[in-house]
């Protein structure tokens, strides 16, 4: 039963996309829309991104720097360690499962309040394809945004480790400075980019399949908008486990 | 012209339509009527697509509508306008955004001549001057008048109106129901109301079907439905002690 509702659910979020992914009846309708989206998602999460980004970068310094208390370890691996924590694990995944809440839930609410205030159906009749019309900018805005997020979200937790460490004593600006140049890989910023675009597309197409499927009333919405949270957290940490075995493999 | 042809419709084990065949007419005004549950949305969801019959056809003209592709489709309700019950006008666009919407999604008009087809279509249903308003700052006769007015803004062949006047006060429904028999006559379109409000059965049901437990029960227009016998027809119309009292006096008995 428990396979076959994950087999039902699947078949039908796989469906919905084949349908999003159509030529639009107008580009310029798309355009307007996809900016709108990029506004919304881009703008609207960056004061939570940055605040969020900026403890993470912090309790990262601090930990490590408590860990290495009396062992061998030069201080300046603090450095190196913040920088490599959150470009290849913290910024993406801690930014994708905040935005899964803000901006998922935003999502199930907007597309499930349209299709219960028959909003939906009323583009139907018009014509419109509303699959693609209410999904497609919502992807594309988040697949050009997230990643530029998450960026700033490494950016900021960097600079939130250095507030952590340096000006509190705990170690010397040179040698922060000394820890981040150090041993840089440049592939991990690949691997930040494909996490940030993998864990977007998932976050949003999850968050458009709970709210294009809602039925009933104010109940099922609710339920619709805490399904897109949960199931986009689950699915975007699933992606991390197989991202990092398939990446650095 | 639309027609059904033997339309059945279940959802799981409940068979809501049993073997609709019907006609609606090009320039008529043409009323499902029903009681609650009597399957009327249904079969008005069906005449549109949003929903998919279990059995039986729906032609437009001369296309099999159930026969058609997505694309085909989409091209078929382009000429489609739909009044829904609650108006289902999107509550962050303007009055005239709302209007404006699918000129803006299927034509290619400069932003004047969208702006003149909307004040056009806003005059047709006597409200001018709304524009900017939105749809939470104007009343729920006016709600429906600009749903008629987005229904009709690409000239459409076929208009469909889910209880029009559900929510509305006896003056105002007379207005609406005025409005859109007017606009049927004005553009020669095939209308079809789904309603259960008997002022509107007796002004402007030109060709009416009674459903009643997912059947017709009775079929005419306004002018047979005071002289029929058919007890349901008149169990349904005439429902209340006063009402039927006013028939027979109407009658003569």
């Amino acid at each position: 039963m428990f396979l076959k509702n994950i087999l039902y659910h699947f078949g039908r979020y796989v469906m919905m996309l084949g349908t999003a992914i159509s030529r639009p009846e107008k580009v310029s309708m798309y355009y307007k829309e996809t900016m709108r989206q990029m506004n919304d998602i881009g703008i609207g999460s960056l004061f939570i991104v940055g605040l969020i980004a900026i403890f993470i970068g912090a309790v990262t310094a601090v930990q490590f720097s408590y860990q290495l208390d009396g062992t061998l370890v030069p201080v300046y691996y603090i450095g190196y360690v913040v920088r490599d924590m959150t470009i290849i694990e913290l910024a993406p995944t801690f930014t994708c499962l905040v935005l899964a809440g803000k901006v998922g839930s935003n999502i199930a609410s907007e597309i499930g309040g349209m299709r219960q205030k028959e909003h939906i159906d009323a583009m139907e009749i018009m014509g419109v394809n509303t699959a693609a019309y209410l999904i497609m900018p919502k992807v594309i805005a988040a697949l050009v945004v997230i990643p530029m997020l998450v960026a700033v979200g490494a950016f900021i937790s960097i600079i939130g480790g250095y507030l952590a460490s340096v000006p509190t004593g705990v170690m010397a600006d040179a040698d922060y400075i000394k820890g981040l140049r150090s041993f840089f890989d440049p592939f991990n910023v690949t691997m930040m980019f494909i996490k940030a675009v993998v864990f977007a597309f998932i976050l949003t197409t999850v968050s458009c399949y709970q709210g294009y499927h809602v039925r009933g009333g104010s109940i099922e919405l609710g339920q619709a908008s805490t399904n897109a949270v949960v199931f986009s957290d689950i699915l975007i940490l699933v992606a991390d486990y197989l991202l990092a075995v398939i990446l650095t493999s | 012209m639309i027609r059904t042809k033997d339309i059945f419709k279940s959802f799981d084990e409940k068979e809501v339509l049993k073997g609709i065949t019907t006609e609606f007419y090009k320039g008529k005004t043409n009323l499902i009527i029903g009681r609650s549950g009597a399957g009327k949305t249904v079969l008005l969801k069906l005449l549109v697509g949003l929903l998919q019959p279990t059995s039986g056809e729906v032609w437009y003209d001369d296309t099999n509508f159930f026969s058609l592709n997505k694309k085909e489709v989409r091209a078929i309700r382009m000429q489609v306008g739909m009044l829904f019950q609650a108006s289902a006008l999107f509550d962050s666009m303007t009055v005239e955004e709302n209007i404006r919407f699918p000129l803006d999604m299927f034509t290619n008009m400069t932003y004047k001549e969208k702006r003149k087809q909307v004040d056009s279509c806003l005059e047709r249903v006597s409200l001018s001057g709304v524009n900017d308003s939105f749809p939470s700052e104007i009343s729920g006769g006016m709600q429906k008048r600009v749903g008629i007015a987005r229904a009709i803004v690409l000239n459409p062949r076929y208009l469909f109106c889910d209880e029009p006047n559900s929510g509305l006060d006896p003056k105002t429904s007379i207005v609406i129901d005025e409005l859109i028999l007017d606009i049927t006559k004005e553009k020669n379109i095939t209308t079809v109301i789904n309603t259960h409000d008997m002022n509107s059965v007796m002004e402007i049901g030109e060709n009416i079907i009674l459903l009643y437990q997912g059947e017709i029960a009775w079929r005419g227009h306004r002018g047979e439905v005071l002289e029929s016998d058919n007890e349901i027809l008149q169990d349904f119309i005439f429902a209340s002690p006063f009402l039927q009292r006013l028939r027979e006096s109407a009658l003569g008995k």
